[in-house]
């Protein structure tokens, strides 16, 4: 078999099969990296001994015929703002380059009971903050399909790495687009479950009222078992679901017949909507007609405000977040400061990159005296409106369909020193963290460049698993489970 | 809002605690004053009567017992101190 051009699904069968070892499996897409992701730059660091023992261990204890988790074996990306113990977290930021977390992420201690294998850990936008993974203070990574352009982002690294075979899951983390728009740009499936779905321990905090960790995979499927693995409670997160999460799997082909498929009209009609990204959109919804949906025309008018919305809450919530970063405790300490207020502001200064700091400032300031009032507290009171107008939508119908991103994948160097255009790429996908509910991504196509686009789709808070259903029955008509990358 | 002078960005970064450089300073000026500009767009919403959104969480708060538990060692929470000595975090001296 090939391994690498194999679903997860399909791997994890295998090697409980013993059709092929995890071993094996570990050994081809460490072989993928190795050849290849010197032009794409998906890693900034692989274990490869590590893994190949961890897998040796699931094959013994496949061989001794002991239960294994579902993922047994099962090579996994992470992106680099989780922590496992002991492996840096470095958030592609200077300020934690050499910071080994002594803890794991509930995430990690989850895929661990599941026997799936880390392979390495992803480049990503400085703190997740970024929609090109241009901010990384690490290094640049490419998109697997034009390796002229940009992955997308914050989680470019995770959705380079799936697209290009490097491994066949990945988690990344969604404050406004991070999982959905690099899988849009990338050609593969990128998922936000709803707030509360996956416990947030762990995870380097951005925005805490919207970060959210998701899967990356080639197909629904695979991104349904990692959703099985890592979701449900964790005592150690309070804004995390107390019930226990359903087997995403279990009605996942039940079909879409007669399910209602709502069209925001305002998503389709705003400037700067690529005509080719539209077009494949609206195909994909034909299709889903074709499949049984109802078809049903709906407005979110709140659309235009959520852009601005989410810049004031994220930055508040950010800026907050952030300030744990002071040269004292862990991370960049600058040399020979002057007194404690020195050392604070010199090793900030010197450990963020420009964006970081950016949102900083915007955060502190909206958050200031005088300006509370007028920009935060008026945020989160249009932030309750954005959330009413998805509630009344899901009155109507089970499922929103609209793009991810308005434009295919952008050159390198397009959009980096523009701030406010880059924060307009997440237009679509922002809403979704704003009103805490689920939304996928799952590629519809290609432009005639030969450039991904990926199909949104949104539910109803914790109805991730009809979501996925939604997703699914998409995908499966189109007949093609996405192809992995070529990279020469 | 009105315009974002050197002044105001500075005082930000003090709030902030970021050492800006003066090209910093600059840049920065110019750019919050366009995402401002931007953000502004949300004095046309009508929030009358509408509470703000507090809690992303659906279910609230979700409260456990206050069990008392393992939890890091000394060592380990100093592990990634730039610098550390006799089972403390060193800093500077802060009163002089």
């Amino acid at each position: 078999m090939d391994i690498t051009t194999t679903t997860a699904a399909g791997l994890a069968k295998a090697i409980k099969e013993k059709q092929t070892t995890s071993r094996e499996a570990v050994a081809a897409y460490l072989g993928r990296i190795e050849s290849h992701d010197g032009k794409i730059g998906a890693f900034l660091n692989t274990y490869p001994e590590e893994a190949l023992k961890n897998a040796e261990e699931v094959d013994a204890r496949i061989a001794k015929g002991e239960a294994t988790g579902p993922l047994a074996g099962v090579p996994v990306a992470v992106k680099d703002n989780i922590c496992i113990k002991g492996k840096t977290a470095t958030c592609s930021s200077k300020m934690l380059a050499e910071v080994a977390p002594p803890y794991d992420s509930h995430v990690a201690e989850q895929l661990r009971k599941a026997g799936a294998i880390v392979i390495g850990k992803t480049n990503l936008d400085e703190f997740a903050m970024g929609s090109s993974t241009e901010n990384s203070a690490m290094k640049l990574t490419r998109n697997p399909w034009d390796t002229q352009r940009i992955p997308g982002g914050s989680s470019g690294g995770s959705a380079a790495a799936v697209a290009a075979g490097f491994a066949p899951l990945a988690l990344g983390s969604d404050t406004g687009a991070s999982t959905r728009q690099p899988a849009s740009l990338c050609g593969c499936v990128g998922f936000k479950p709803t707030y509360g779905m996956v416990s947030r321990w762990g995870l380097i905090a951005f925005g805490s009222s919207l970060d959210q960790i998701g899967p990356f995979a080639r197909t629904v499927e695979d991104a349904a078992l990692l959703m099985n693995a890592i979701s449900g409670p964790d005592r150690r997160d309070s804004t995390c679901t107390k019930n226990a999460a359903p087997d995403f799997t279990a009605n996942l082909k039940d079909g879409i017949n007669g399910m209602k498929i709502g069209v925001p009209t305002e998503y389709f009609n705003t400037d700067g909507l690529d005509s080719e990204v539209r077009a494949k959109v609206m195909e994909a919804i034909e299709t889903m007609k074709a499949e049984g949906a109802e078809i049903v025309e709906i407005s979110l008018p709140m659309l235009e405000y959520a852009v601005p919305t989410y810049y004031i809450i994220a930055t508040a919530e950010a800026s907050s977040n952030l300030a744990r970063f002071d040269g004292v405790h862990y991370g960049h300490r600058a040399e020979e400061p002057g007194n404690i207020i020195d050392l604070f502001s010199k090793s900030r200064e010197e450990g963020f990159g420009a964006e970081v700091k950016r949102r900083i400032m915007l955060g502190t300031y909206v958050l200031s005296a005088g300006y509370y009032d007028a920009y935060y507290l008026r945020a989160l009171r249009v932030r309750q409106r954005i959330a009413d107008d998805f509630s009344s939508a899901f009155k109507k119908v089970d499922v929103i369909a609209a793009p991810v991103s308005p434009c295919t994948a952008f050159k390198v160097g397009e959009k980096s020193q523009d701030p406010l255009a880059m924060y307009l790429s997440d237009i679509y996908t922002i809403s979704a963290n704003l009103a805490a509910i689920p939304a996928i991504s799952v590629p519809c196509g290609s432009s005639s460049q030969g450039l991904p686009i990926g199909l949104q789709l949104m539910g109803e808070r914790f109805r991730d698993a009809d979501l996925l259903k939604a997703a699914y029955a998409y995908e499966q008509a189109t007949g093609t489970i996405p192809q992995i990358a070529p990279l020469g | 809002m009105g315009h974002i002078t050197s002044e105001d960005v500075k005082k930000i970064a003090h709030l902030s605690r970021l050492d800006l450089s003066e090209e910093e300073i600059a840049l920065f000026s110019e750019q919050l004053e366009s995402i401002l500009d931007y953000i502004e767009k949300l004095s046309e919403v009508d929030i009358e009567g509408i509470e703000p959104f507090m809690n992303a969480a659906a279910e609230g708060n979700v409260f456990r017992e206050d069990e008392i538990r393992e939890s890091l060692s000394t060592d380990e929470a100093l592990s990634n101190a730039p610098q550390k000595g006799g089972g403390f975090f060193k800093v500077p001296e802060v009163i002089q």
